[in-house]
């Protein structure tokens, strides 16, 4: 049952902020009720799955691999729970900076939606499964994107929708590929049947078409163009939202389906990832260089971030993996705080336009504290939890003698602190074209408080790393060495079978006995008996 | 007749890819659609086309008896085309929607939210967002 919560509290809390759609308070107050709730509930999934290893749960209790399976180990886990502090931390910061449009328009309930979209797809154990999820999760955040209604809004969202739909329909035909060459749609099932046959040409072409759909959802090179044309067009909140969560669980499933299902350490596959990897990382960089808008910045970064995660993936050594799941758990941190605090300039200074804005460091310097700590771990100063996410991914591609990776790695490191540099001395450091005082607007208490929290969170991870990073080495050796979440599946699918049985199996034989009975001879009679007894 | 069904999923890509590099948002759209059933089409040649009996259960049994179709294809397809449906209206509408802002559908000319970099340092350019687009 503990499977389950991560997606019904977001969904049924969707409901009741559609039925309460009169009044924004209840909206406000369900919204954040729903987050925390979905916050305890991951906090108790991860307790569980630390504690006793993969579980899984059978829907409706249908053995699998027809029934759908949900299945979490560390890594799914982990990241539901880090869903859950980014929808609290969203919702808090929501509280004061939504406008009334977005509001009128179904804010709330779609934030909701958007979150079990999220966490049905970092649960669930079913290929075809975890596509729908996709596409709650696609659809909620289109509507997210327009509920402002505004004309840049209007032409982010064309490019999101548009690009988005071709991965979307690049997963389905994928997945119809894979069912086709194997039978089945589990992924634990899945790995079982596609032993030693990675060399098939269904096999290889299910793979192209699934690595360009989660590729395209995480903003990998080539298909990245969606990104920053939409995400710094809605409100602070919901870009944050997105730029937590959206490609993060592309990436989640690049990492799931790319270990689970498909053999990694095939030439083509490896070489696609680790090339597409490296330019994205330089890619992405080098478009924030070229970016002079706060949020657009942030927006390209997320795209060279994601290089260093799927980079981790491509290496596909232990180190490698821990690396990346490291990555992604640091960079959701940051990444959403970023945002929020552009969200922040916004507010103080009336614009995100770094060539209009200045003065901040005068008049509000722990605001510039609380930017540095995360645009500094972002870059991957030591000792913030960015340089141990770094460190371990430059670690395992010299480890593999990929000398030239690790390279770039470096070098995009230390454009991030260009782009970080320049945010600071734009935003901060030089004098406000329109005199001082035009960076003093005051901006809610209430803003401040998801910031410092995740300032707090990134300086605590950087400082006491070490439990993290063990926990992702158990991570990544649970997604490496899938035993564990295999056997986890088939337990929880014979429980089902088991309860099945409760019903109509009694009745099963019985019918079927009469039938056959007559025209069998009798000696395969008592063989079929005690295959019936067998079973 | 799976070489037929592959030939046709080829021409509906080709011709959906070739209406979607048209410039403009509306033939985008519809080579979205022909993508759309194009994808159907694989997952439905996926469950390998049979001449077998439809899948029913017949009264007093508890499962098909014979021959029978695989049915877990279609119950996909039947899915993917609601959930096709869903996100194309939703796309017609943002279409829509987006050629009475913008006054627009040429995708070159729509540069809201990614405007050309100005010369001109000082000037101050249009906020994105909901607070300067409302």
């Amino acid at each position: 049952m503990l499977l389950v919560w991560p997606i019904a509290i977001p969904l049924f809390t969707a409901i009741l902020c559609l039925l309460a759609f009169r009044s924004f308070e209840a909206q406000r107050v369900l919204n954040l009720a729903g987050s925390l709730a979905l916050l305890a509930a991951s906090v108790v999934l991860v307790a569980r799955v630390l504690d006793e290893g993969p579980i899984a749960a059978q829907m409706g209790s249908w053995p699998a691999p027809f029934g759908i399976t949900l299945v979490a180990d560390i890594l799914s886990a982990a990241m539901v729970l880090i869903t859950g502090i980014i929808a609290v931390a969203c919702a808090i910061y929501g509280l004061a900076e939504v406008s009334r449009t977005d509001e009128r328009s179904g804010h709330h309930a779609l934030t909701q939606a958007l979150l079990g979209g999220v966490c049905g797809a970092f649960v669930t154990g079913d290929i075809f499964n975890m596509y729908v999820w996709f596409e709650v999760m696609l659809i909620a955040s289109f509507g997210l994107l327009v509920v402002s209604g505004g004309k840049a809004a209007l032409d982010g969202a064309v490019k999101y929708v548009g690009l988005n739909l071709i991965a979307t329909l690049a997963f389905l035909a994928g997945v119809g590929l894979l069912y086709g060459a194997s039978g089945t749609l589990n992924m634990a099932d899945l790995h079982l049947t596609l032993q030693g046959r990675h060399d098939e040409t269904a096999v290889y072409a299910a793979a192209a078409l699934l690595m360009f759909a989660f590729g395209t959802k995480a903003a990998m090179f080539p298909a990245f163009f969606w990104l920053p044309a939409a995400y710094h067009t809605p409100s602070v909140t919901t870009s944050a939202l997105f730029s937590a969560l959206l490609t993060k669980v592309g990436v989640y499933a690049l990492i799931r389906v790319f270990t689970l299902v498909f053999d990694t350490t095939e030439p083509a596959i490896q070489n696609t990832l680790l090339y597409g990897a490296a330019l994205t990382m330089v890619v992405g960089v080098l478009g924030a260089a070229a970016q002079m808008h706060v949020r657009r910045i942030l927006s390209f970064h997320i795209i060279s971030q994601i290089g260093y995660m799927i980079l981790g993936l491509a290496i596909y050594t232990p180190l490698g993996l821990v690396g990346a799941i490291f990555y992604l758990f640091h960079h959701i941190i940051v990444k959403a705080n970023l945002f929020l605090i552009a969200g922040v300039i916004r507010k103080s200074t009336g614009s995100e336009d770094l060539y209009v804005i200045g003065g901040l460091w005068k008049r509000k310097p722990w605001l510039g504290v609380l930017f540095l700590i995360p645009a500094l771990s972002l870059a991957g100063i030591p000792p913030l939890s960015g340089f141990w996410a770094k460190l371990l991914i430059i670690i395992a591609s010299l480890e593999e003698e990929r000398y030239f990776i690790a390279f770039v790695a470096v070098a995009v490191g230390l454009l991030t602190v260009f782009s970080m540099i320049k945010i600071w001395m734009e935003a901060f450091w030089k004098a406000h074209p329109a005199g001082d005082d035009a960076a003093a607007t005051p901006a809610p208490a209430l803003l401040y408080i998801p910031i410092i929290s995740l300032a707090a969170m990134t300086v605590f991870i950087g400082l006491y790393a070490a439990p993290f990073v063990d926990a992702a080495l158990e991570s990544a050796d649970q997604v490496l060495n899938p035993q564990a979440y295999i056997a986890a599946v088939t337990a929880a699918s014979e429980a089902a079978a088991e309860a099945l049985d409760l019903g109509p199996q009694e009745a099963i034989p019985t019918l079927v006995e009469p039938i056959e009975a007559p025209t069998v001879p009798e000696e395969q009679l008592n063989g079929l008996e005690a295959e019936g007894e067998a079973e | 007749m799976e070489i037929m069904l592959a030939a046709l999923v080829g021409i509906l890509v080709a011709a959906g890819a070739y209406l979607m590099m048209s410039g403009k948002l509306l033939p985008y759209l519809f080579g979205l659609v022909l993508l759309s059933n194009a994808a159907n089409l694989v997952l439905f040649a996926s469950g390998r086309l049979t001449y077998a009996e439809p899948p029913l259960v017949p009264v007093g049994e508890y499962a098909p008896v014979g021959e029978v179709s695989n049915a877990l294809p279609q119950a996909l397809i039947l899915t993917a085309i609601v959930i096709g449906f869903g996100l194309l209206s939703f796309a017609l509408s943002l279409v829509f929607r987006a050629y009475f802002e913008l006054k627009t559908t040429r995708m070159d000319e729509m540069r809201e939210a990614e405007p050309l970099p100005k010369v001109e340092k000082a000037k101050a350019r249009p906020v994105a967002g909901p607070e300067g687009s409302v």
